[in-house]
C-alpha cells in the first residue's frame, strides 16, 4: 500500500528523450538544455521523432479513448531496453503511474507496463542516476522552487531539485510559505475553474514575491505557465525557469568551460 | 435561508464557488482554520510512523469492507444481545421514518442530538420538525449552525466558516447573549442554553464512529461531552450510522482512533470515547432505557458494488482531506453544495446523489494529490476522482460506466474537441505539422486564450519547435 521503492538503474549508455508536448512547442530550449546536460554526462540522447503528446490532457479529463488512441503508437516508439526520460513530473507521472492503469485488461498492457518501468524524471535520473555534479558559472541569484504536484506525489522527487539546486555555489534558495500547495494549475482545471485557479496562483505568486525570490525554477512547465503568466499579466516581480534550462545556463551551457 | 442538497441547489456549484471566492471573510475564516488543523496534524504524528500505521488502518478498513454483509449481520445479533434494537434503511427517508416513529411510540416531544454527519445526509432536523418534534443540536459547531439555519461547511467543524465575531452576533440575535469576543464566554451561555434542555429531552440522537460486529460495541468520541449527555441522560438514545462504519474487532478500533483523532483536529485522544453497549442494566443508575441503532445505506451499496469505488467507504469521518486541500481551502464547504464538502464529498456525493446533479465536482480538482496522501486509510482520492470523471463523460468504451447519472456531463463540443485533439496528436504527421504552424504563425498568436488569459498572460509558441532544434543539429547545423 505504501509507494513501491524506486529502483534507480545503472547509469546507461543511451537514454530516449520523450519531450512532452508543452516542452516542444513552447519551451524547446528547456528540452534542449536537457538534452545537452545529459550528453555532458557521457550519455547519448535518442529523440524519437515520432513523439507527440503522453495523452494526459485527454486521460485527466476523462476521455480515455481518445488518450489511448494518442499513446497506442508512442508505445512502439521506445524499442531498445534503455531509459525514457521526461523533463516533467506531470507527464512522467502520467507514463510511469497511469499507463498501467489506462491499458490495465488491454492488449497493449504489457507493453505499456514496460514503457512505465523504464520512464524517470529528467532532475530525478541527472542527480540518482547520472550522479551529476554541477560547477556554477552564474552571478549570485536567489531563485524559489516550485516543485510540481505529480512530480512531489506521484514521482516522489520533492528532494531532487533542492538537492541539484544546493550543488550550485551562487544560488541562493529560498523557501516561499506552503511550498507543497498546489499552483492551481492543474491541466484543464485551470480553464474549467478559472477562479478558483486564479485564487490559487495569486496565493502561489504572492508567496514566491514574499519569499524575495527574483525566479521560481519549476520541475514542470505547465505550473510554470501558469505562475510566470499570472505574475506578468498582474505585473509581479517575478519571473519563471524551467529547472533543467536553469541548471544547464548556470553550469556554464557546455563542459563546464563557460562557452560564452 | 436554510442550505439543502436539493438537485437543483447542487448543480449551481459555479455562481457558489464565485460568491465564496468573493468574500474575504470566508478566505481569511478558511485559511486560518486549515492551516491550523495542518500545523495540529503534523504535530501529533511527531515521532509516528505514519505509513506503517496508514497502512494499517487501511488494512482494517479492508478487511472489514471485504465481509461487510457478514460482519454486519453480526452486528445486528450482538446488538440486539446487549439489548440494543437495530433497524435497516435503504434510503435517508426511510432511516427518517424509523427515526420519527420511535419518536413517536414515546410521545416524545423534544429530541437533543449529538453531532452525526449521516442526519445532516438525510435532513433528519428538517424531517422532526415536521413531525412536530424539536430536535436541538448540542455539539457546540452543530449548535451555531443551527442558530444560523445553515448546514455544515466541514465534517468535523461545521462552523468553521464563521468567525467569534459573527458567532457572538448571532447569539446576541438569536439567543439574547450579549456580544463578546471572550469565546469562554460564548461557550458558556451555549452551555448553560444547552444543559436544560438535555434534561427535558425525551430522545438523544447520536451518530456513530465505529460498530464493532464483535461485540455489539457502538463507539463515538467527541470533546464536549455533549455526546456523553446525548447518550445517556434521555430516557431514550438513537444512534444513526452509515452501514459502513462496521468494524470486526474492538482491537480494530485502536489504530483507527489514533489515525482519527491525529488527522481530524491534531488529538492524541478526544476528551471523551463513549463505547456504548446497551440501555441500562437492571442495577445500573444512569443510562437510557432504549438505546436503538439505525443502520442507513442510502447509496452505499451500490457503491460497494464496484470494487475500485468501494475505496470509498474506508473513510473514517477525519476530514483531513478537506484540511489539506487547496480548493476546499479557497472556496469553503458551503460552495459544494453538498452534505459531505471537499475531496471525500467529491467522490461520495455523486453516488448519493447520482453524477448528473455533481457533475462539476470531479472536475473540481488540481488532482495534487495532497488529500490522498494525508487519508488516513488511504483512499486514493486522486485515483477516485479520475474516475468519476471518466464516468461523467462516459469516456471509456472499454470500461462501462456504472455510477447514477453517468454521462451527463458528455458534451459534443467537448467530444469534438478531445476528437480534434487524437486526430492531431495520435499522427506524428499531423502534429508535426502542427507545430510547424505554430512557429511560422507565432506573431499571430492569440493573446486572449479563453479563460486561461482572463487572469494570465498567454504563452506564446516557441520560434522553432524541439523536433526541429533536435533535426537541425543532426543534420550539422550547430547547437
Amino acid at each position: 500500500m505504501t509507494d513501491p521503492i524506486k529502483l534507480y538503474p545503472a547509469k546507461p549508455e543511451k537514454v530516449y528523450f520523450f519531450a512532452t508536448c508543452l516542452v516542444d512547442l513552447f519551451y524547446p530550449d528547456a528540452g534542449m538544455a536537457g538534452i545537452q546536460l545529459l550528453e555532458r554526462e557521457g550519455i547519448e540522447v535518442l529523440f524519437p521523432q515520432d513523439q507527440t503528446c503522453c495523452g494526459q490532457p485527454a486521460f485527466s479529463s476523462g476521455f480515455n479513448d481518445q488518450a489511448r488512441d494518442v499513446v497506442v503508437p508512442q508505445l512502439d516508439l521506445f524499442p531498445g531496453d534503455y531509459p525514457i526520460v521526461v523533463p516533467a513530473g506531470s507527464c512522467g507521472g502520467m507514463m510511469r503511474k497511469h499507463y498501467p492503469e489506462l491499458f490495465a485488461g488491454t492488449p497493449w498492457q504489457e507493453k505499456a507496463e514496460a514503457l512505465a518501468a523504464r520512464t524517470w524524471e529528467l532532475t530525478d535520473f541527472l542527480l540518482n542516476v547520472c550522479h551529476i555534479r554541477l560547477k556554477d558559472q552564474g552571478k549570485p541569484v536567489k531563485v524559489a522552487m516550485h516543485t510540481s504536484c505529480s512530480a512531489r506525489r506521484e514521482m516522489g522527487i520533492a528532494e531532487v531539485g533542492p538537492r541539484l539546486l544546493g550543488q550550485l555555489g551562487q544560488v541562493e534558495l529560498v523557501e516561499q510559505a506552503r511550498a507543497e500547495e498546489c499552483c492551481g494549475f492543474g491541466g484543464t482545471f485551470a480553464v474549467r475553474h478559472p477562479e478558483i485557479s486564479e485564487a490559487m496562483v495569486n496565493d502561489k505568486t504572492e508567496a514566491l514575491v514574499a519569499a524575495g525570490a527574483e525566479t521560481v525554477v519549476a520541475t514542470d512547465c505547465g505550473c510554470m505557465m501558469n505562475i510566470a503568466g499570472f505574475a506578468e499579466k498582474n505585473q509581479r516581480p517575478l519571473k519563471g525557469q524551467h529547472i533543467v534550462s536553469f541548471l544547464w545556463e548556470r553550469t556554464g551551457c557546455s563542459d563546464g568551460e563557460g562557452e560564452a | 435561508m436554510t442550505q439543502t442538497s436539493t438537485l437543483s441547489d447542487v448543480r449551481e456549484f459555479h455562481p457558489r464557488v464565485r460568491t465564496a471566492l468573493d468574500n474575504p471573510q470566508i478566505r481569511s475564516n478558511f485559511r486560518n482554520a486549515m492551516d491550523g488543523l495542518m500545523g495540529k496534524r503534523q504535530k501529533a504524528f511527531d515521532g509516528w510512523d505514519l505509513d506503517k500505521l496508514r497502512d494499517l488502518g487501511a488494512a482494517v478498513r479492508l478487511r472489514a469492507l471485504a465481509r461487510l454483509p457478514e460482519l454486519l449481520e453480526r452486528l445486528e445479533a450482538n446488538c440486539i444481545r446487549q439489548g440494543i434494537q437495530v433497524h435497516w434503511a435503504e434510503t435517508g427517508e426511510q432511516a427518517c421514518e424509523i427515526i420519527g416513529d420511535i419518536c413517536k411510540a414515546r410521545q416524545a416531544r423534544t429530541v437533543i442530538k449529538g453531532k452525526s454527519m449521516v442526519s445532516e445526509e438525510m435532513e433528519l432536523n428538517h424531517y422532526l420538525e415536521e413531525q412536530g418534534i424539536e430536535a436541538l443540536e448540542s455539539d457546540l459547531g452543530e449548535y451555531i449552525v443551527q442558530l444560523a439555519e445553515e448546514t455544515p461547511s466541514h465534517i468535523i467543524m461545521p462552523a468553521i466558516h464563521k468567525n467569534t465575531t459573527e458567532i457572538s452576533d448571532l447569539m446576541h440575535e438569536r439567543t439574547g447573549t450579549e456580544r463578546s469576543h471572550d469565546v469562554d464566554y460564548l461557550t458558556a451561555s451555549a452551555r448553560q442554553q444547552l444543559r436544560e434542555k438535555f434534561m427535558t429531552a425525551d430522545v438523544g440522537i447520536s451518530g456513530v464512529n465505529f460498530a464493532v460486529a464483535q461485540t455489539g460495541t457502538l463507539c463515538l468520541v467527541e470533546n464536549e461531552g455533549n455526546g456523553r449527555l446525548t447518550t445517556t441522560v434521555p430516557p431514550c438514545h438513537i444512534a444513526v450510522t452509515g452501514i459502513e462504519k462496521v468494524v470486526e474487532h474492538l482491537e480494530d478500533i485502536s489504530p483507527l482512533l489514533a489515525l482519527l483523532t491525529r488527522s481530524a483536529t491534531g488529538q492524541h485522544i478526544t476528551t471523551y470515547v463513549n463505547m456504548i453497549s446497551g440501555p441500562r442494566r437492571d442495577a445500573e443508575l444512569d443510562g437510557p432505557e432504549a438505546v436503538h441503532l439505525v443502520l442507513v445505506d442510502s447509496g452505499r451499496s451500490s457503491v460497494y458494488q464496484d470494487p475500485e469505488l468501494m475505496d470509498t467507504l474506508r473513510c473514517i469521518r477525519c476530514g483531513a482531506c478537506m484540511n489539506h486541500c487547496p480548493v476546499y481551502t479557497r472556496v469553503g464547504g458551503h460552495a459544494y453544495g453538498t452534505t459531505y464538502p471537499g475531496p471525500i464529498g467529491k467522490i461520495l456525493m455523486p453516488h448519493l446523489l447520482g453524477l448528473d446533479s455533481t457533475r462539476d465536482l470531479p472536475s473540481a480538482s488540481t488532482l495534487c494529490g495532497a488529500c490522498g496522501e494525508v487519508c488516513p486509510v488511504r483512499i486514493p482520492i486522486p485515483t477516485l476522482l479520475q474516475r468519476l470523471r471518466k464516468e461523467s463523460v462516459d469516456g471509456d468504451r472499454l470500461r462501462p460506466s456504472v455510477v447514477r447519472g453517468h454521462g451527463s456531463k458528455r458534451h459534443w463540443k467537448e467530444v469534438l474537441a478531445w476528437n480534434a485533439f487524437r486526430w492531431i496528436f495520435a499522427s506524428p504527421g499531423r502534429y508535426r505539422l502542427l507545430g510547424m504552424l505554430m512557429t511560422r504563425f507565432r506573431a499571430f498568436t492569440p493573446s486572449r486564450v479563453g479563460a486561461w488569459s482572463r487572469y494570465r498572460s498567454a504563452p506564446k509558441p516557441a520560434a522553432r519547435t524541439l523536433h526541429q532544434l533536435v533535426n537541425e543539429r543532426a543534420k550539422g547545423g550547430g547547437r
